[in-house]
């Protein structure tokens, strides 16, 4: 039922919190573009922003910050530095 | 691409599967809760390059697999109404009740249409006023608020031939179900990656801190799952029991509160019957009645009965994490993705279908 994969936005229609008219992204990922709704999303994207998607909706806009402390402690997990871990609620 | 191909990086794999067996010192029972980490497990292969000791269970989160034969058998009788037209997503379709399935009741005449989000089921509606569309919706907390938006959609553009039958779930009261198990022994849950966006990580805080466990959320590619299970292997090595995030690029702590706004204003929770785990206090999620209009069970006056499961079928004891397919005599002979008997065998995350596809036989 989940879309793994995050689809870049290549367009915002709406504006956010004005339910009034449709709240919709354009979102592409391996050459495939769909439209998706924007109602439910975390944070309002922006063009190049990417979006997990789940049935038509947007449902999270990735963070690059957390991309990057993510990426950051799987590479030293795979260099086999033991970083201190755990503890770091809500950040890692 | 950033966000993408990063985390699919093939050279990550070996080193981190390497760093699993250094750090894992006794063995280790991890229940991967979600179908779609049962499957990325399963199509990456990764059971195959695990350290020995480390060993996987498949849990409940198949919103398919865990649906109930009555509410299936509910579905069917809206379905089978005159002027209804029943919208459904895919992997519903063949899951037997207790007579047959939605397929079975589409070859008998009945209206049912697959479609790929809610909103679609509300555009059908729109397109056929002169049917009631019925959207019968599964799915957890990644799926409840879109079906809000949609409700609350149809309420805005005053679209009164649209209704749902709700067979929502909600993971953490059944989690919690399963934990008392005590013949499940686990080290380390690992929490699924969307219910956890919605959610947000902090909601296992209970289920680490009551059950003495390890709960990590994870992503669905393979250098995730390993990462999230080095986590998971770390906190048994240290003694530490609790809740850790390696899929922050999608999850945060307090997860999606907007989503969970709208889902908390359409829904409330309700006692309700999962396949297997029999009923569960609090774990699924009812339209409110301030909703009434679009809930299909009041409009149709539906009584979920009490159905036993189909005859055989191991489903219940396989969501719980206590038995393999391969203890199931029917696996892969009388039951097989063509012809199911069981829910885990029909959907692409049941745990059955996955041991099927992957020629699993353990
Ligand atoms: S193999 Fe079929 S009958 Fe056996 S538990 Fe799985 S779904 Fe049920």
């Amino acid at each position: 039922m989940c879309l793994a994969v995050p689809m870049r936005v290549i367009a915002v229609k709406g504006i956010e919190n004005d339910y009034s008219i449709p709240q919709i992204g354009i979102v592409e990922a391996q050459g495939i573009e769909k439209q998706v709704r924007l109602d439910l999303v975390d944070r309002w994207p922006e063009i190049g922003d990417y979006l997990i998607i789940h049935a038509g909706f947007a449902i999270h806009t990735l963070d690059a910050a957390e991309a990057e402390t993510n990426l950051r402690l799987l590479r030293e997990m795979a260099a086999g530095v033991s970083a201190e871990s755990g503890g770091e609620k809500g950040s890692l | 691409m950033k966000y993408v191909s990063e985390f699919r990086d093939k050279t990550f794999i070996a080193p981190l599967v390497d760093e699993l067996r250094r750090t894992i010192d006794r063995p280790l029972r991890v229940m991967e809760v979600c179908g779609t980490h049962t499957m990325a497990i399963f199509r990456h292969g990764l059971r195959a390059i695990l350290p020995e000791g480390l060993n996987l269970i498949s849990g409940p989160g198949c919103p398919v697999c865990v649906t109930s034969a009555a509410h299936i058998d509910g579905f069917i009788e809206v379905a089978g109404r005159q002027g209804v037209r029943a919208a459904i997503f895919g992997d519903l379709f063949r899951v037997p009740g207790t007579h047959g399935s939605l397929a079975r009741a589409q070859s008998a005449g009945a209206h049912v249409e697959v479609v790929y989000s809610p909103t679609d089921a509300l555009a059908l509606a729109r397109n056929h006023p002169e049917e009631i569309v019925v959207f019968l919706s599964v799915g957890f907390e990644t799926t409840i608020p879109l079906v809000a938006a949609t409700i609350l959609e149809a309420q805005r553009q005053e679209v009164d031939n649209f209704a749902v039958f709700s067979a929502h779930k909600i993971m953490p009261p059944a989690l919690a179900a399963l934990l008392g198990d005590p013949e499940l022994r686990l080290d380390g849950l690992l929490c699924p990656g969307h219910v956890s966006t919605i959610i947000g990580a902090a909601a296992y805080e209970p289920l680490a801190a009551g059950h003495g466990l390890s709960c990590v959320v994870a992503g669905f590619e393979p250098v995730d799952i390993l990462q999230a299970l080095i986590m998971v292997a770390r906190q048994a090595r240290e003694g530490r029991f609790e809740v850790e995030n390696a899929y922050g690029r999608a999850v945060t702590w307090e997860g999606n509160p907007r989503a969970r706004k709208l889902m908390d204003q359409v829904f409330e929770p309700v006692d309700c019957q999962w396949r297997g785990l029999g009923i569960i206090p609090g774990s699924g999620m009812a339209i409110r009645p301030e909703f009434a209009r679009f809930d299909a069970e009041k409009r149709f006056g539906i009584r979920l009965a009490d159905t036993p499961e189909p005859k055989g079928c191991m489903c219940g004891e396989i969501l719980k994490g206590r038995k393999t397919p391969a203890d199931c005599p029917l696996f892969a002979g009388r039951c097989t993705p063509l012809d199911p008997v069981g829910p885990c065998m029909v959907s692409s995350e049941g745990t059955c279908a996955a041991h099927y596809r992957f020629g699993q036989t353990g």
